[in-house]
């Protein structure tokens, strides 16, 4: 009995090695997902994730590539800025990834980018940033800043606004962005007692005391807007206030950076009606290809109550223009496949078409939506053609000098125009 | 004053009489101005309501109402201009002129008149202009407010008219600011100057930014009239110093308030038990998780259902706090870092099974429409709702769990456990018991305190985590084991905090308040009132 038992083990060991020997022969090409499904993020990244899986079903289900199924491996680095490089590290170093479509906040990307360079991986970045980064191995399918916060600073100053509130939530992104805006606002002739600069903590929601201060600032005779950098959870208790207090959307306009679809579907939007934001993509958009998209995504998340957002379509048009590059360099090989996707174009989801510039970023078109009851976008204003991603911004005079371009004879991510050098540094 | 009276009437009878002389012009007038409305642009529709406007017609004010809240649609088969109202998956649609019913229809058939923010102030303007002539004394006040901040001169005629035919006092001195606001920004130097004059200390944001507007250099020509509005704005400005203090007074309290009900369940598991329950902002997550489902289940029943979400969050994360402490906190009494790891441990596994269970994107609670919205005394000192529901929502918690410590035998015995262990149970008192049953008495006040947040903040897995730092600080600050100690701790934090944010900033604030209470402790180990108890023998 029991040696039967040792030998019925053995053969499932066999032949369980003899199966993964099987599909490791049949070859995949392994498509890495860095997001987090725990902690903190996971109220963003999830769907992220889910959205690669989705990509990478719809490419089995057109046959692959190159003759070869995709297989997705998924890690879960939990909000845990350090823990994304390790699970940079073993998406690379253990399973031997192609590629990785992964992060969210600014810090995790810091945190992963040496691995990234250091093992030659090729990683897609999502989400709307500070910009002031050009990595050889990485390609920036979010906003730059002139492709969201600059417009958006546009599109209120065309409404008549002259005194502005840049309020964020305190690290990175929004300190970074409100440097730039800052310098933008003073080149256009706003005088700085014009400008309040308020930060605040993460989750912060005690709100009163800065709605007020807001109020008060709006009351001094010059239409006033809040450019809005506030990060996730603080959002809906700064949005109850501004409500509470009175202050509506035709009085003191907030546009926000980082208040999407997905946001909106986890609060109660009536406070919010008439408020802005500035995004490349909104599920609203009235688009062909954005109407199959968003049936696809309910067919792949069996909830038809799913919402569709930027940073999705941002995956998306990566995704996508990865195959391409791939198909065009008839192999997976980072520097092949790098070399092949600049100018690569991919319709985008509102109907014009995205380019991979030599930068690392994409040509995207801007819009600019007002919050509707039903916690869905109505474009009021959107830019004729595509914008260029700018790596490094023009309203910083230490970056002005800047540019990225990762063909040759540049060459690299931050090659300054006076000295004609880059510095050194990889990113 | 008798022969103005007459006079109006006069004017009123002739325009009466006017409208039945000529009903059939101005009716299709009307018509045409409102399928005006659906214009490709935004300029276009804008001057489609100044037509209207000029035409002064009440009839109009129903189909700009839906205009601005979003209930203006175009019926794609007839190209008619409809007012549409949800109903289940379809619409129900009636003329937005006679309000005749339509019938339903399918979404697809229907194309909005979108709206953007300047539209929606040109239609407000209108609403207002057409409403001073309404029934009823709210509506009236809504639209002279609405013409102090945007009205123009030549609005003036209509609204003196408005104010002698006025009955309502209130009524009338509103509509007498939006006179001298329209007045300040246009007609001869006197005039002007004399309505500047008349608003010095009208306490009205709208009023402020008009005299702002003035006083700049940008805006105005006329020096004179610059400086007398710079002035007015400052002396209007202090005096409103002294509500704006009350306002800073009023913000630390409701802050205060807050950090009361978030704290006040761990004053008594921790102050008055000694257990440094982690999990603790997990108990106010599972509160605001049971308002979330309990309102799926009512959700037409907004009030009712936070009725219920009271008593039912006390019961799930009280019965929780209960599990937790037969479970694994009786076996770790006075090994504290134990308690503190475990409890950590126990609190990450309910944040993560909130994620899989809810997901991990934030729930939305809806809150009763009278908790939003404001007290407004004047333009420095208004009331949110919410924050004065919050405020005396804690006072009658605290009353309550006073009274249970105070009159019931329970309370008696957990007092009697705390101040003497051995004695207690010397008496025949279950210490055990009482153990678990304090700690799920502790564990369902914070549940009731998430019902609470959750009509402040969001209702997620990660809302407990926000609560909790701020818990323990409060608790510490006012003296471990003492229930009235907590009160005065989380009031003078919350004051303090509000006190220091507008010079500091929100994060240098807080950075300030936490050395403080290091330094106090320093100086007090065990807060501003300590008692002697279980946690103080140790």
């Amino acid at each position: 009995m029991r040696s039967s038992t040792i030998l019925g083990l053995a053969t499932t060991a066999v032949i369980t090695l003899g199966l993964t020997t099987a599909s490791m022969a049949a070859e995949t090409i392994k498509v890495g997902v860095l997001h987090s499904l725990s902690g903190t993020m996971a109220i963003s990244e999830t769907t992220l994730k889910d959205t690669v899986l989705m990509l990478v079903e719809e490419q089995n289900k057109k046959g692959g590539l190159l003759g070869k199924k995709l297989e997705a491996v998924v890690v879960d680095p939990a909000s845990d800025w350090p823990l994304f490089a390790e699970k940079a590290r073993e998406l690379l170093e253990v399973h031997k990834v192609d590629v990785v479509f992964g992060n969210w906040t600014s810090v995790s990307r810091k945190s992963v980018l040496p691995v990234f360079e250091e093992l030659n991986g090729l990683l897609f970045y999502p989400v709307q940033y500070e910009g002031e980064e050009s990595s050889k191995n990485v390609f920036y399918t979010g906003a730059a800043p002139n492709q969201q916060a600059i417009p958006a600073v546009d599109y209120l100053m065309e409404e008549g606004v002259k005194r502005w509130v840049l309020a964020g939530t305190d690290y990175v992104y929004p300190r970074t962005t409100n440097k730039i805006l800052e310098s933008y606002l003073k080149t256009k002739g706003v005088a700085a007692t014009d400008i309040m600069i308020n930060y605040t903590p993460f989750g912060h929601s005690d709100w009163q005391t800065i709605v007020s201060d807001i109020k008060a600032f709006g009351a001094a005779g010059k239409k006033t807007a809040v450019v809005s950098t506030i990060n996730g959870d603080a959002n809906v208790p700064f949005y109850k206030e501004l409500g509470n207090q009175g202050l509506k959307a035709q009085d003191i306009p907030v546009i926000a950076f980082s208040v999407g679809e997905e946001e909106l579907s986890g609060m109660d939007t009536t406070a919010l009606v008439g408020h802005l934001a500035a995004w490349n993509y909104f599920m609203s958009a009235e688009a062909e290809v954005n109407a199959a998209f968003i049936k696809i995504w309910h067919a792949f998340i069996k909830d038809d109550k799913r919402v569709t957002n930027d940073p999705m379509e941002a995956h998306y048009i990566g995704f996508n223009m990865w195959v391409k590059a791939v198909e065009k360099a008839g192999t997976t090989d980072v520097d092949s496949v790098r070399s092949a996707i600049y100018g690569v174009t991919y319709p985008n989801l509102t109907g014009g078409t995205a380019v991979m510039n030599t930068n690392h970023h994409l040509t995207k078109p801007v819009l600019i939506g007002e919050i509707q009851a039903d916690g869905q976008f109505e474009t009021v204003w959107q830019t004729t053609g595509g914008v260029i991603g700018d790596a490094w911004t023009d309203f910083l005079p230490e970056s002005a000098r800047l540019v990225a371009d990762w063909t040759a004879p540049i060459n690299c991510g931050n090659f300054n125009i006076d000295s004609g050098k880059c510095s050194g540094q990889n990113y | 004053m008798r022969l103005r009276f007459r006079l109006s009437m006069l004017v009123v009878l002739f325009a009466v009489a006017l409208s039945v002389w000529v009903p059939q012009a101005q009716a299709s007038a009307l018509e045409g101005a409102v399928t005006a409305l659906d214009a490709r642009s935004f300029a276009a529709k804008s001057k489609a309501v100044d037509a209207l406007e000029a035409l002064g017609e009440p009839d109009a004010l129903p189909a700009l109402r839906a205009m601005l809240e979003g209930m203006l649609f175009r019926e794609k088969a007839s190209k008619r201009v409809v007012i549409a109202e949800k109903i289940g998956g379809e619409y129900k649609i009636s003329d937005a002129l006679s309000g005749a019913e339509l019938g339903q229809v399918k979404k697809a058939k229907l194309k909005k008149v979108s709206v953007n923010n300047r539209l929606r102030g040109r239609l407000q303007l209108a609403i207002g202009s057409l409403a001073l002539n309404a029934r009823d004394a709210e509506t009236r006040t809504k639209s002279a407010r609405s013409l102090t901040k945007q009205g123009n001169i030549s609005m003036l005629p209509a609204l003196d008219k408005a104010i002698a035919a006025e009955t309502e006092p209130s009524v009338e001195s509103t509509m007498r600011i939006a006179r001298h606001a329209i007045q300040t920004k246009a007609g001869n130097q006197a005039d002007r100057l004399a309505a500047i004059t008349a608003l010095d200390g009208v306490l009205d944001q709208d009023v402020m930014f008009i005299l702002g507007t003035l006083s700049q250099k940008a805006n105005e020509a006329d020096p004179v009239v610059r400086a007398l509005a710079a002035a007015t704005l400052a002396s209007t400005e202090s005096s409103g110093r002294f509500y704006g203090a009350a306002e800073t007074l009023f913000f630390g309290i409701s802050l205060g308030s807050v950090l009361l009900l978030a704290a006040v369940g761990l004053a008594i598991t921790f102050g008055v038990m000694g257990v440094i329950n982690m999990a603790h902002g997990e108990m106010i997550m599972l509160g605001a998780y049971t308002t979330y489902v309990i309102q799926q289940w009512l959700p037409n029943a907004i009030e009712v259902s936070l009725a219920i979400a009271i008593p039912a969050a006390f019961l799930v994360s009280g019965a929780v706090g209960m599990a937790i402490e037969r479970g694994v906190i009786r076996l770790l009494y006075g090994r504290p870092l134990e308690t503190l790891l475990a409890t950590f441990g126990i609190s990450l596994i309910l944040q993560q099974a909130v994620r899989v269970i809810f997901s991990p994107l934030n729930r939305s609670v809806i809150t009763p429409d009278w908790m939003s919205g404001a007290l407004e005394v004047n333009a420095a000192l208004s009331f949110t709702y919410n924050r004065l529901t919050i405020v005396i929502f804690t006072i009658v918690l605290l009353a309550g769990i006073a009274a249970l410590l105070r009159y019931t035998a329970f309370g008696l015995q957990m007092r009697a456990v705390t101040q003497n262990r051995q004695m207690a149970s010397v008496m025949g008192i279950r210490t055990n018991w009482i153990d678990a049953l304090t700690f799920g008495f502790g564990s369902g006040i914070a549940g009731i305190a998430g019902v609470a947040l959750s009509q402040l903040t969001n209702v997620g897995p990660n809302l407990g985590q926000q609560y909790i730092v701020d818990s323990f600080m409060v608790v510490v600050f006012g003296g471990v084991g003492n229930i009235w100690g907590t009160v005065l701790g989380a009031m003078t934090l919350g004051v303090a905090n509000k006190l220091l944010e507008p010079w500091a900033g929100a994060v240098l604030g807080k950075i300030f308040i936490l050395i403080f209470i290091i330094l106090f402790i320093q100086k007090r180990p065990s807060g501003m009132f300590a008692i002697k108890g279980r946690a103080a023998e140790n």
